[in-house]
């Protein structure tokens, strides 16, 4: 309620100034929605830090369809939002089209390239974060088994899996990786019962930590872990809170930081490719009280390290979209 | 494949037919009826909103139940209003329900509970937990038998014995009765119920009414048996599926029983093997979520004999023109 009164009051502001540029931040949530728990919400969290922090307001719209995508973006540059930033991969083309068309709007998107004099494309490195929740997997697992269940079935997860696979093979040469993506259509985000019935499946495999980097889906896998006494690792946000003591961690994808970082640079920003990986705390894996009994000194230690050399350099992890093949996994 | 592995797909697959064999039946009695339902989709996932919502809020799964059933029969009534009264076009009308379920579980959802269209998780009595049937521990031991009763026919929540005790329940209401006889007569000539007397409307809105509250458990099993709570679109086409199956079946419950197991054990097997390889081709996944659209087809070209709707469905009753 406070955040719509921000709003009115910001817009009443705006009538006020009459149509001197304000130049408030705008954020587009993706078809996930806001509250999914995971990517978007991530968004969200970062776009309220800025605003409890500096006393700002920003605007935001959550799209109920594809064909909304180039509308709210026109929309919100219209109104003079600056900068105005995006959650997901599938804003590429409305946003390359609209771009050109208001040179002097800064537009961020997250989690694609686009190639345009103001547009800032941020990116992450999922797989080294897959990697570090791979080998807590693995040091996690007691039968050498472990689970990924993706989404839909898109390079981008599978970026997450080949990570995953090469943190846990680092540990365990011998383990083995069962992967399944839920599906091949945008309906595979959001299948709970899915999601619940492949964790199922790698369990009778012999899976005993099961990684879901599924969106909604990664729900059914969550809970479904937690009925079945194993273990399983949440994805984007930090989702340990779900089930206490059932959740090992979750590779969290601080899309939260590129928003807080978009904001604050604010109309001035610099434009171009941003990388978000270890070495710059785009990626992490999460560690809180929920899960705090499950993590070892000795697997924390581990993964730090790993976290440290791959940050440094030292540690390569293969990026299975560099070349579309993974060299821990087979698809 | 060993003997374990095949008691985990089947237990698979019961899981997963058990809500098309419950919505495959909802459609089988309003389509018996002469309503042709597309909106299947759209009660099922009214029905796992309020289900879970009012489990969540009330923590006790019975009361969740049957609020979902409560909001299944609200559409089916919406149905029933628009083409049975007012004589629409059942299928716009199928469509519409599927629209309006889509937004307005989100919508209440989000209202209710400020969590982005979920509900809050469920525990403890605000779910169906598995149901272990007697003796299923101390006949574990024996071979065969013992796994099979004990992993594959034991352990599932209430629901999916109310779904497959459905079957014979539907088989003779219609088959059986003289209400059943009446109801397939009025999806075939209502004229001829009418001339005999029996109300047409009156009929055509009880197999609505029956038709949505099996939607409901069939949607409540989705929220609070399956999974504890609910995401929005989580139906995820079960709903088609189910027609799909019903047309498979050609309008026939034991059919309808063996069909609904048959594409959950496809999708069992598609989940447990992704891309099965048979040593000279291997077989995609896509190809597996795919087969029961491509079953459908095949049968409605006529292969295996034909598949003939009830001859009134579709149309409005005029009594007199």
């Amino acid at each position: 309620m406070t955040f719509m009164q921000k709003i009115l009051g910001a817009t009443a502001a705006m009538a006020l100034s009459a149509g001197a540029a304000l130049a408030e931040p705008a954020l587009i949530f993706d078809l996930g929605g806001k509250f999914d728990k995971s990517f978007n919400e991530a968004a969200f969290n970062g776009a309220k830090r800025w605003a409890d922090e500096t006393g700002n307001s920003f605007r935001e719209i959550e799209l109920q369809s594809e064909a909304q995508r180039e509308q709210a973006l026109r929309r919100f540059a219209e109104a003079g939002a600056n900068p105005i930033v995006m959650a997901g991969f599938a804003f590429a083309d409305a946003l390359g089209q609209v771009a050109a068309d208001y040179p002097d709007t800064k537009f961020t998107i997250i989690d694609m390239v686009v190639d345009a004099p103001n547009v800032r494309s941020v990116v992450f490195n999922e797989h080294e974060g897959s990697y570090l929740v791979g080998m807590m997997a693995a040091k996690a697992s007691q039968s050498g088994t472990v689970g990924f269940i993706g989404g839909m079935d898109i390079p981008l997860i599978r970026k997450f899996a080949c990570g995953y696979a090469q943190g846990v093979k680092a540990v365990n040469p011998d383990a083995n990786v069962i992967a399944n993506m839920t599906g091949t259509t945008p309906a595979a985000w959001n299948d709970p019962v899915k999601g619940s019935e492949l964790t199922k499946a790698q369990i009778s495999q012999g899976a005993d930590v099961v990684y879901a980097a599924a969106g909604g889906t990664g729900v059914g896998v969550l809970q479904t872990a937690a009925d079945e006494d194993i273990l399983s690792i949440g994805v984007d946000s930090n989702q340990n809170y779900l089930h206490p003591g059932k959740v090992l961690t979750s590779m969290m994808k601080r899309v939260d930081n590129a928003v807080f970082q978009a904001f604050t640079d604010g109309p001035d920003m610099e434009t171009g490719f941003n990388v978000m990986g270890l070495a710059n705390g785009g990626v992490g894996y999460a560690l809180d009280d929920n899960n705090a009994p499950l993590v070892s000194d000795e697997m924390k230690a581990a993964v730090d390290e790993a976290s440290a050399a791959i940050a440094s350099g030292e540690l390569a992890v293969h990026d299975y979209m560099s070349d579309d093949s993974c060299p821990a996994l087979n698809f | 494949m060993d003997f374990l592995t095949l008691i985990q797909i089947l237990d698979s697959s019961v899981r997963l037919a058990t809500p098309l064999l419950l919505a495959c039946l909802a459609g089988l009695f309003s389509e018996r009826a002469g309503i042709f339902d597309i909106g299947l989709e759209g009660k099922m996932l009214a029905a796992a909103m309020f289900s879970a919502a009012t489990a969540a809020i009330t923590g006790n799964v019975w009361l969740g139940l049957l609020a979902g059933i409560g909001a299944s029969m609200f559409l089916s009534i919406i149905h029933g209003l628009a083409s049975i009264t007012f004589r629409g076009n059942q299928l716009i009308s199928g469509v519409a329900i599927n629209f309006l379920a889509a937004g307005i579980t989100v919508l209440v959802a989000q209202d209710w509970f400020s969590q982005g269209g979920r509900t809050p998780q469920l525990s403890g009595a605000g779910r169906f937990e598995g149901f272990d049937l007697p003796f299923a521990d101390s006949l574990g031991s024996v071979p065969i038998f013992g796994p099979t009763y004990s992993e594959l026919v034991s352990g599932h929540s209430i629901l999916v014995y109310i779904a497959f005790l459905a079957v014979p329940a539907t088989w003779y209401v219609l088959f059986r009765t003289r209400f059943g006889l009446r109801l397939r007569a009025v999806g075939e000539n209502p004229a001829a119920v009418d001339t005999a007397g029996v109300s047409v409307v009156g009929l055509r809105y009880a197999a609505v009414a029956i038709c949505g509250v099996l939607c409901g458990i069939a949607g409540a099993y989705l929220a609070t048996a399956l999974q504890a709570g609910f995401v929005k679109d989580m139906t995820a086409g079960r709903g088609f599926i189910a027609l799909a199956a019903l047309i498979f079946a050609k309008w026939r419950p034991w059919s309808a029983l063996w069909t609904c197991l048959l594409f959950g054990f496809l999708q069992a097997i598609a989940l447990r093997f992704q891309n099965i390889d048979l040593g000279v081709i291997t077989v995609p996944v896509q190809l597996m979520d795919a087969l029961p659209y491509i079953l459908v087809v095949v049968i409605l070209a006529g292969v295996g004999g034909k598949a003939i709707p009830p001859r009134a469905g579709g149309e409005p009753y005029v009594k007199e023109r």
